[in-house]
């Protein structure tokens, strides 16, 4: 198992080498630069000043002189500064890490505290109206795009009822550690988390019933039944059981994908986290930040698929890791 | 001048472990065997699952790459000509394969399953190909019309016949028939192997029979080789085998044909367990320190045993 | 007489397709005896898997009406809710499965498949529990058992997950087992090797068994009594040594015929004409083979095909097996048949 996963952590340095350059690469091939960025729509700008700046910002320097700089620094813990906010990216990054996991981590559990039910009830009584229910609701999901449905949220529970707070992560006034900081928090949080989650589901509930169908035919269950097993026993040992281990195995990519997935809900409710500020930066062309978050959310999907091996090969014996 | 040859026929599939994935060791799917067929025979590759026979067919088509050894068709070593060059000989060598439910492309009528090897390998008018097509269909024994029905319409004896049909199309020399009936009811399958007899006369066939069926191989063979962890065991023609089988793992093959008098079931249970005795006792007779079985050894002018 | 373990009375079993309802198992009676083996042959969709299905209440009531009577003991064992079967399944029936890939849990150990059976059925604590599943994995010929019960099924050959498919039916003594293809999906040696341990089994615990098969061969090797099957009915029923020596239905006949026989290899053989009709085309008046064997008079079928005991303990369908006889065997003898009438 070690050797695996020292394996698998050197094959992923390659990978992320690769990666980088193609988003450096991206990066630069993105019309305008830094420069232009800070000073757009600044009157006062002189076009030679800026030049000069470029210059000696070594702006102008072939491409691999540049990534060569960069990855220097990135191996370092140094990714640079930030030209627009004029900070230390790793010091900027710091406070929005923090945002997203506590906004992926919730959607995470609440998708699956709906989804696995659901899943259950739609696999385990097959064409029956909670079924449909179920299925119609997937499909709905399944078609409506994220960010319309989070600002149907926003339009009905923060405008019409006007009971939940539909920007920010915090109330500005109130003091850190509070019982009333907590409780803003998690106000912030709700409908983020909720419309996350209400979508994200979609994959898991079907992917439970689908699997819990195919358990339902295979020749255990009629041994298991033959056996006298209790019907109800025969659905949470044999079918639940082995239909819910893939679930548990994918739980390393849906990690993932929540991170990535956050863009639009974060930037939607300018929820201060990883996605919204990657949405600012590239508007503002702030290039340092837009492949840091890449590179990021490039490890995070390299490390989530790992987990994910990792997972299975502990929950089902037929899959072993030398 | 015998029509197949194969020689010292060795395919390995690599093990790979350590740290660097580096190949650690082999399995050996085939382990060197070399075998004849002469023209118009029924040769008979037995064995059990994973004993190397299918591999075997495989490679002979192509299918499988060879890691040493010669598959020679008229002399030709097919085993090192490149696909291009292959192409020549792919037209006299067809295979039936087991499963008629799944060797056919469901989504195709008769008529194009038929007359795809024709279209591969023959420039015919649409015409000339549709006449090509209804005399084969009605050699096999199908309605003239069956040529516009699709796969699913047919019972599995007739897909069968419609993997025979499309096989004979470009009227090949050797057919290497894959468990071509195991998958069939006893009736089906009767009529299967009546008719693989009947085309056999009719178009001067040379058949590799594949099976695990001992019953089938010796109706349908002249000589036999029997196969085991990817070796030869005994090669002899169908009688020798079966009335004087010397290899222990050939008699244990032929006692574990189902009895059909039930008067003397016990007593084959009794044999087969002195079998299994003689296998315990006399191992060292039958294979090296390693498990791996002897050369094939001649004991008379057809007859050879792996013993040392 | 030994006593009847299980008596099937007129069961019907139908299957709903496209809202009709088609018998796959029309009418068949039979028993089955304390230490008895009874085999019942015959070729896909003869109905002989859904009877076994029957038996074990194992068909979707939704798409599958039961009628007749199967009954165990003094139950019906149609009548029977869910929980009262459950008492019965696994305990006192037991049925071993064709397939030993598929038949077992791949995400469970051999133990607790093994052990499964007793939660429900016997009152036993763990400790007891593990004692009897190692004497199980002992008794059907599983030498390192301390270390297969740790095992999960993928670890195991098939030969050696079917003898782990029996233990499963063997843990709670059953009096009654339902072997269905128990053979057909292993390599020669290893369906050997089976059929030998389910006699020896067999001889030591006097469980009567039903035994499903399409192989004749398997059905001489263990079989006491033979029931052939045929499109949904029973059309021979004889003990196991007179429906060898002396077949009687054209049906047994032609299938025994079909088969490549040790004894005269490169003949032609029996090919039974035309194909099994599907359920929907099934003609369910008359003698059932009669399309099959076009060459014997209307006449010589009854309208209504009965079981008619030709010989003692010898049953048989329909009276054409009087006058049946393989038109191969008469070439050069046509004008008998014309003479004939």
């Amino acid at each position: 198992m070690l050797k695996f996963i020292l394996r698998r952590t050197l094959l992923m340095i390659p990978q992320i080498i690769l990666v980088s350059i193609l988003v450096f690469m991206l990066a630069k091939a993105m019309p305008g630069d830094a420069l232009t960025g800070a000073f757009q729509g600044n009157p006062d700008a002189n076009p030679e000043q800026i030049e000069k700046i470029r210059e000696k910002m070594g702006l102008n320097d072939p491409w691999y002189q540049q990534y060569g700089r960069w990855l220097g620094n990135a191996v370092q813990g140094d990714f640079g500064q930030s030209y627009v906010h004029k900070q230390p990216v790793t010091h900027l990054l710091a406070g929005k890490i923090e945002n997203t996991l506590l906004l992926s981590f919730f959607t995470l559990i609440i998708t699956y505290l709906i989804a696995i039910p659901l899943g259950i009830i739609a696999g385990r009584w097959t064409d029956t109206w909670a079924d449909k229910i179920i299925v119609t609701y997937t499909y709905f999901a399944f078609a409506t795009p994220i960010f319309v449905f989070a600002l149907l949220m926003m339009f009905f529970f923060s405008f019409i009822l006007d009971w939940l707070p539909y920007s920010g992560s915090v109330d500005i006034k109130i003091e850190t550690g509070t019982w009333d900081y907590f409780v803003s928090r998690a106000r912030h949080l709700a409908l983020p988390v909720l419309s996350g989650a209400l979508i994200s589901t979609v994959t898991t509930i079907q992917y439970l019933r689908n699997d819990m169908i195919d358990q339902k035919l295979k020749d255990f269950v009629k041994t298991a039944r033959a056996k006298g097993v209790p019907e109800r026993k025969v659905y949470t040992r044999h079918i639940l059981r082995n239909s819910l281990l893939p679930i548990a195995a994918f739980l390393g990519y849906e990690i993932t994908g929540l991170i990535g997935g956050s863009v639009f809900i974060e930037t939607i409710y300018s929820y201060p986290g990883l996605g919204y500020l990657f949405i600012q930066s590239i508007q503002t062309r702030d290039f340092t930040v837009v492949t840091s978050l890449v590179l990021i959310s490039a490890t995070a999907t390299i490390v989530g698929t790992m987990l994910s091996d990792i997972i299975l090969s502990i929950v089902d014996p037929r899959i072993r890791i030398e | 001048m015998s029509l197949l040859k194969i020689n010292d026929l060795k395919i390995y599939y690599p093990i790979r472990g350590g740290f660097f994935r580096t190949v650690v060791d082999n399995v050996r799917a085939v382990d060197g065997i070399s075998f004849e067929l002469q023209p118009g025979e029924t040769y008979g590759l037995v064995g059990e699952s994973g004993c190397g026979k299918t591999t075997t067919g495989r490679a002979i088509i192509g299918l499988n790459h060879v890691t040493s050894g010669e598959v020679l068709f008229e002399g030709n070593d097919l085993a090192k000509l490149s696909r291009g060059e292959r192409r020549k000989y792919t037209k006299d060598i067809q295979m039936i394969f087991q499963d008629p439910y799944s060797s056919l492309n469901a989504r195709k009528n008769v008529l194009n399953i038929i007359a795809e090897p024709l279209r591969n390998f023959e420039r015919l008018s649409p015409k000339e190909e549709l006449v090509r097509v209804q005399e084969l269909v009605a050699r096999v024994g199908l309605s003239p019309e069956s040529i516009y029905k699709y796969p699913h319409q047919f019972s599995g004896g007739q897909r069968q016949r419609i993997g025979i049909a499309r096989a004979l199309a470009l009227k090949p020399k050797l057919i290497i028939a894959d468990e071509p009936v195991s998958a069939l009811d006893v009736s089906v399958q009767a009529q299967v192997l009546n008719f693989m007899q009947e085309i056999q006369e009719d178009f001067g066939l040379t058949y590799l029979f594949i099976s695990h069926d001992l019953g089938i191989i010796q109706h349908m063979c002249d000589r036999i080789g029997i196969m085991y962890r990817g070796r030869f065991v005994e090669e002899g023609s169908a009688s020798e085998i079966y009335t004087n089988p010397q290899h222990v793992y050939t008699k244990r093959l032929i006692a574990a044909i189902p009895e059909m008098d039930p008067e003397k079931r016990f007593e084959k249970m009794h044999l087969r367990q002195a079998i299994n005795q003689e296998y315990k006792n006399d191992y060292n007779n039958y294979f090296d320190k390693d498990g791996r079985m002897f050369d094939l050894k001649k004991i008379s002018e057809t007859h050879s045993v792996a013993m040392q | 007489m030994k006593n009847p373990v299980l008596e099937i009375n007129d069961l019907r079993t139908s299957f709903n397709i496209k809202g009709n309802y088609y018998a796959a198992v029309d009418g068949v009676s039979l028993t089955v005896h304390e230490n008895e083996v009874v085999a019942v042959v015959g070729e896909s969709g003869c109905g002989k898997s859904a009877l076994a299905n029957s038996i074990m209440g194992l068909h979707n009531l939704k798409n599958t009406k039961l009628e007749g009577q199967i009954n165990f003991g003094n139950q019906n064992l149609l009548e029977l809710s869910l929980a009262k079967l459950n008492k019965i399944r696994g305990k006192d029936i037991a049925m071993i499965f064709q397939d030993p890939m598929t038949a077992l849990n791949p995400l469970a150990t051999i133990g607790r498949q093994i052990e499964e059976p007793m939660d429900y059925h016997l009152k036993l604590s763990a400790t007891e529990k593990k004692n009897r599943t190692l004497e199980l994995l002992r008794r059907v010929g599983i030498k390192n058992e301390q270390r297969v019960y740790d095992q999960y099924p993928h670890e195991l050959s098939g030969g050696m997950r079917q003898r782990v498919v029996i233990a499963v039916a063997l843990s709670c003594d059953p009096v009654l087992l339902l072997a269905d293809e128990p053979t057909t999906a292993l390599d020669v040696t290893i369906q050997a090797q089976i059929m030998d341990l389910m006699k020896e089994l067999q001889n030591q615990m006097k469980t009567g068994i039903i035994l499903i098969t399409h192989d004749l061969g398997v059905v001489a090797e263990m079989a006491d009594r033979v029931v052939v099957m045929y499109a949904g009915e029973v059309v021979e029923i004889a003990d196991v040594k007179d429906l060898f020596e002396n077949p009687l239905h054209p049906y047994t006949r032609s299938l025994l015929n079909s088969i490549p026989s040790n004894l005269e290899a490169k003949e032609k053989l029996h090919v039974i004409d035309g194909i099994v009709p599907s359920l929907q085309n099934l003609d369910r008046t008359g003698c059932r083979f009669a399309p099959r064997i076009a060459w014997i008079p209307e006449e010589d079928h009854e309208e209504r095909p009965e079981m008619h005991e030709a010989e003692p303990n010898h049953f048989v369908r329909c009276s054409c097996y009087k006058t049946f006889y393989f038109p191969e065997d008469r070439v050069g003898e046509i004008d008998y048949v014309t003479t004939k009438n």
